[in-house]
């Protein structure tokens, strides 16, 4: 279930690769938007694995899982 | 297993320089915007009647003549391209023709991107049996562009040419240590090409991807072998794009001068680029010490190898 406090910080670490604020709206696309391109992805994966220790398998890496902060939102409720 | 060399690498790019501007243009985008996105400030385009074979052909014979070995002594002939044009026979016949073989096994890899690499690794496995085997990587994605209307994202990318390796069992300039290769069809949706209509590329998977997949399976070899990538004298890589190139070497922890680079000035030139740019590298540079070669392409398709200045 979403969790205010995980968005918070996953909104600080989007915020941190656009160098732009982070939408308000938590369903708000990153990429289709134009906050966030291709190459940003990587480094949000990334920086989500360090900031909440956890791995996220090759398997899971579909760009869907991590369109907007609700997404990666519940990503990490099903795997913390 | 009786150990494999590399004996020295050809290329061959179209005279045609086609520079950012005239792409963004029919695009409708800027110069700018190109090269922020990909680094690629130029490509080469090749004439319209000309063929992947014709490209495969000047690479090839680039490289026999810098490693002074004749065609006619060959083992073997290995042929990557994700574009050539025809189903069946591919552009190995045709290039082992016109190097003058008429008995040598001349295997086509009808692979993008990844090709030369997976060519690179058999090779290694086969010069034992086979005695020479040449790699080619010839590519000419200016046909791919121009078979249909495409999106801006991937037309920017691609340009055309040819690069070739010779491996052999006798000893050479570079010992081949070790090589990983993986492929996984779940994502052949994400990047592929019918032969008509438009290039389909999810970028955004493609990226995710490579991104992870090559400097794991960099990663990979370099542990089986006990090396570090700081001790890596440079990464051979596949050049996709700019970006990508830096990003791996920020997942590996080295120096973004470690990773060989360029696609400023020849664009992604598919499983062609990874052999340009070792030809490239190999005439501007006397460094010793291990050299890793990567790729990743559409299928998915990846891997690594590893090699290292012989004694």
């Amino acid at each position: 279930m979403p969790d205010s406090s995980r968005s918070q910080r996953l909104r600080k670490l989007v915020q941190e690769i656009a160098g732009k604020p982070a939408p308000e709206d938590d369903q708000e696309s990153l990429f289709e938007s134009g906050l966030l391109d291709s190459f940003a992805l990587p480094d949000l994966v990334s920086a989500i694995e360090k900031e909440f220790a956890v791995k996220v398998p090759d398997s899971d890496l579909n760009p869907r899982k991590f369109d907007s902060i609700a997404r990666m939102d519940a990503y990490l409720s099903d795997h913390l | 297993m009786i150990p494999a060399y590399l004996h020295g690498f050809g290329a061959y790019l179209p005279e045609r320089v086609v520079a950012n501007a005239e792409l963004a243009e029919r695009l409708g985008r800027t110069s700018e915007w190109i090269e922020s996105v990909s680094g690629i400030q130029e490509r080469r385009w090749a004439a319209p009647e000309a063929t992947v074979s014709d490209m495969g052909v000047a690479a090839a014979e680039d490289c026999l003549r810098k490693a002074g070995v004749p065609a006619n002594t060959l083992g073997m002939l290995i042929v990557a391209s994700g574009s050539g044009a025809r189903g069946f026979p591919g552009p190995a016949a045709e290039v082992a023709a016109r190097l003058g073989l008429d008995s040598t096994p001349a295997l086509d890899l009808p692979m993008a991107s990844a090709g030369s690499l997976f060519g690179l690794a058999l090779a290694m496995r086969l010069a034992e049996t086979q005695g020479d085997v040449l790699v080619v990587g010839a590519e000419k994605m200016s046909a791919v562009i121009e078979a249909a209307p495409q999106d801006p994202n991937t037309a920017i990318l691609f340009g055309d040419g040819a690069g070739a390796a010779l491996v052999s069992a006798r000893p050479g300039r570079w010992r081949m240590l070790d090589a990983v290769l993986h492929s996984d069809g779940k994502y052949r949706e994400d990047l592929a090409f019918q032969g008509t209509g438009p290039l389909r590329m999810n970028g955004l998977t493609v990226i995710l991807q490579a991104a992870r997949k090559i400097p794991s399976s960099i990663t990979e070899v370099l542990g089986r072998q006990n090396v570090s990538a700081q001790q890596v004298a440079v990464f051979l890589l596949h050049q996709a794009n700019l970006n990508l190139l830096t990003r791996v070497a920020k997942s590996l922890g080295v120096s973004p001068e470690k990773v060989f680079s360029n696609v400023q000035r020849y664009g992604n030139t598919s499983s062609a680029s990874m052999l340009i740019a070792a030809s490239e590298w190999s005439e501007t540079t006397s460094v010793r010490g291990p050299i890793v070669f990567s790729a990743f392409g559409a299928g998915f398709h990846w891997g690594a190898l590893l090699a290292d200045s012989a004694a």
